[in-house]
């Protein structure tokens, strides 16, 4: 199977294998989606929690569909409406929701290694639907999904993320996921975007974007966040765009087969002018279609580690006579 | 009170400088004698610590105790009691109480408990620890503080700290500086470098603290008041101090265990018991922190004891307050690594533990020669263990060193002439009158009444 992991923290350290095994996974639940019935029955009588402690629209919908597309029973838990308002601890909720007999947990979480932390606490396997500026191993899944539907293997393909690596969790894992299939990792951005010594992660590093994304298969544009300007990171969103926005210009400039991705949403005429967005290299709305049947891969693949376990366990039961 | 003879230990006491194979007599709470065939009569008890080291009581002078305000997390009984296991005879006790510690009256209360170990009140700087008005600092000396702190809120306004270094000096006490530019430092949580870039936590740059050690060296220079800085971490600290002595410049330093044991890439485990103020650095800040132990620049090693309640480091990592405890173990990790990594001797480990810092406090401890406070460490530098949660004596447990295997390990504490820990001896049973009736006797240490 390639895939012998109980929870998906994170795609650091998650090797070649694997992640060609949850894509391969992806890519026949990607058919389904085609499919005029769109529902497989593998996960009846599963229960997935989504707890979900920052806003998220898009990435909580992708996950709640690919749980149904599963047949899994789903609840879906937002810090907004709930008991964390009223001062309980993240272990006390995460325990109190694993009380009612849930195998999986999905969590969005503002402080990093949260997921980490319930791991420790609770027996569900969990995937980190991003943990603050950490990781977000599922959306650089379905990012490499999305480019190797386009350009093929991506061992030696170039990809070019450019914008707001400090405070990105998809740059992060998207670089564990590119530099572990052999793609070449550009990252460009202002100075006060990048984090320090992020050139060992093996990617290099440029502020010029024409140097940067003159030669690349991909590029990857991250979203400005418009507080930055405010937290004295860039002088003006205007000064942003002038330098690293993605314009029809500079793609002219680029490859001709230059795939444009954005993990949204998007903030059009900011780092993303709107003509690209919508224009024949973009593949913005492929992602959001490729997110669903990635994160069927993987709650598939967890659940059935779960399920090895559990037959291993019944087996030790059977032995001991009970 | 009884007399104690402590026979078959290498006593090594850097303030006279001595290295041998002698005995040690106390008696009166005080050391009596040293050599060899001292006769004692029948008054005395006989320790036979048969190759262990015998060394001038420990001074940790940065602890906090809690007390008064979270006695649920530490009380200066307690706090004291876990010093005494670890092999400690006097503590420095930080002000950032709740109240602070900014009258004279509260620096009498923490001096008013019935300890096993001595406890020396630091107090505050400010009023409050708020960084505005100066404390009543020759009333607080008069009431038996030692230093004054604002420790855990650092001092952010340059003129109050040159007036308050100022009004030190006329009082004759040092002030402790905890250097931190809290603007450089942020929302961070952890060191910046590559483990805050892979974590994704927030990174406190080493500039927060160096900045601040820079200001501080510069405004004891124009004053001339003695700055001793507190928990220094950084590399480019080290070189700052290692300037400002050659400068002439009044300043000391101590740093901690955890600067040279421990690397911001362990912190990449979110173990919120790794969260401590200022953030665990590089191993280039290590390595050079133990350059500054080795060559002199740094001065003393204090645990910076802080005790949390599981509570409140059972949550996310950037939630958890910062603070790890190390009373106890601040013998076994020194030792472990620095003493048997070859970093320093064990004659100058015992220095920046007890000589030094007592001297920079200016308190009667430190030494064992004739007439000093009978305040004795034996330990045994050999000893490996596993440091277990169960162990400390502590209120509270936020060690990430539990786990862990340390070598060397105490094995009897006298405070002012008093077995006050001893090892197999039950806790909250440590005086040494019940001692001396026999009970709990350890193997390793055979008396002969």
């Amino acid at each position: 199977m390639g895939w012998t992991r109980k929870h998906l923290l994170g795609l650091e350290g998650v090797g070649r294998d694997e992640i060609v095994a949850i894509l391969d996974a992806a890519a026949k639940f990607r058919e389904i989606l085609d499919r005029p019935v769109k529902k497989v029955p593998t996960l009846r009588g599963i229960t997935i929690v989504n707890l979900f402690f920052e806003p998220s629209t898009r990435t909580r919908m992708s996950f709640e569909l690919a749980e149904k597309r599963l047949s899994a029973d789903t609840l879906n838990f937002s810090a907004s409406t709930s008991s964390v308002k009223k001062g309980e601890t993240l272990r006390d909720t995460a325990r109190n929701i694993e009380a009612m007999m849930v195998e999986m947990v999905v969590m969005r979480h503002p402080s990093p290694g949260a997921p980490h932390f319930l791991t420790h606490h609770l027996d569900a396997s969990i995937i980190n639907a991003g943990d603050g500026p950490h990781e977000h191993p599922t959306q650089a899944l379905l990012d490499l999904f999305t480019m190797r539907e386009r350009i093929g293997d991506l061992e030696g393909k170039r990809v070019t993320i450019v914008g707001d690596i400090l405070h990105s969790r998809v740059a992060r894992s998207n670089i564990w996921g590119l530099t572990a299939l052999g793609a070449e990792v550009t990252l460009c951005g202002p100075t006060t975007f990048m984090p320090v010594e992020i050139e060992k992660m093996g990617a290099r590093v440029s502020t010029d974007i024409h140097e940067a994304t003159a030669d690349a298969d991909v590029v990857n544009v991250l979203r400005i966040q418009r507080e930055r300007q405010e937290g004295g990171f860039l002088p003006s969103l205007r000064e942003y765009t002038d330098l690293f926005g993605i314009t029809a210009e500079r793609v002219a400039d680029m490859r001709p087969d230059v795939v444009i991705m954005h993990p949204g949403p998007i903030n059009r005429g900011v780092e993303l002018a709107p003509d690209v967005a919508d224009g024949d290299h973009s593949v913005i709305l492929d992602q959001v279609t490729n997110g669903v049947a990635v994160r069927m891969a993987v709650i598939y693949l967890l659940s059935m580690v779960r399920a090895v376990e559990r037959v291993e366990e019944s087996e030790i039961l059977a032995e001991v006579g009970l | 009170m009884r007399k104690i003879l402590i026979t078959g230990g290498r006593v090594i006491d850097p303030a006279t400088r001595t290295d041998e194979h002698i005995d040690v007599l106390l008696a009166d709470g005080r050391v009596a004698e040293w050599g060899t065939g001292i006769e004692i009569g029948d008054e005395a008890i006989t320790l036979d610590v048969d190759g262990a080291v015998v060394a001038p009581g420990l001074v940790d002078m940065h602890v906090h105790l809690r007390d008064p305000g979270r006695e649920d997390e530490e009380t200066i009984e307690s706090g004291t009691a876990a010093a005494a296991h670890g092999g400690v005879t006097a503590v420095a006790a930080m002000p950032n109480t709740e109240p602070a510690i900014d009258t004279p009256s509260w620096v009498e209360y923490v001096r008013s408990k019935e300890t096993p170990v001595a406890v020396y009140p630091i107090a505050a700087i400010t009023v409050g620890r708020e960084g505005k008005n100066l404390s009543g600092m020759a009333e607080l000396a008069r009431a038996g503080a030692v230093a004054f702190s604002d420790d855990g809120s650092p001092v952010a306004g340059p003129t109050v700290m040159r007036r308050a270094l100022e009004y030190a000096s006329m009082v004759g006490l040092p002030i402790i500086s905890h250097c931190e530019n809290l603007d450089l430092t942020g929302a961070g949580v952890m060191n910046e470098g590559l483990a805050s870039t892979l974590s994704g936590l927030r990174g406190i740059p080493a500039a927060a603290e160096e900045v601040a050690v820079a200001r501080d060296i510069i405004l004891a220079r124009t004053t001339g008041a003695k700055l001793h800085i507190a928990h220094v971490s950084t590399a480019g600290s080290v070189e700052l101090v290692r300037r400002a002595k050659e400068d002439g410049i009044a300043v000391t330093c101590e740093t901690c265990p955890h600067y040279f044991s421990l690397t911001d890439d362990d912190v990449r485990s979110y173990d919120t018991n790794l969260r401590v103020s200022p953030p665990i650095r590089s191993a280039a800040d290590l390595a050079a922190i133990k350059v500054g132990l080795a060559d002199g620049t740094i001065d003393a090693i204090a645990s910076d004891h802080a005790p949390h309640s599981i509570e409140e480091k059972q949550v996310e990592f950037d939630a958890a307050p910062p603070g790890m405890i190390g009373v106890e173990t601040l013998l076994p990790i020194t030792l472990t690594n620095l003493v048997q990594s070859g970093t320093v001797t064990l004659e100058r480990a015992i220095e920046l533990l007890s000589t030094d810092p007592a001297s920079i406090l200016d308190i009667p401890h430190g030494t064992l020669e004739t007439g000093s406070r009978a305040d004795v460490t034996v330990f045994d530098p050999d000893w490996a263990w596993e440091v277990t949660a169960d162990w400390f004596r502590s209120k509270s447990k936020n060690s990430p060193f539990i786990g862990r295997t340390l070598q060397g390990r105490v094995i009897l504490t006298i405070s002012e002439g008093k077995i006050v820990f001893e090892e197999n001896s039950t806790a909250g049973n440590d005086s040494g009158e019940a001692q001396a009736e026999g009970e709990h006797r350890p193997e390793e240490l055979p008396v002969h009444a």
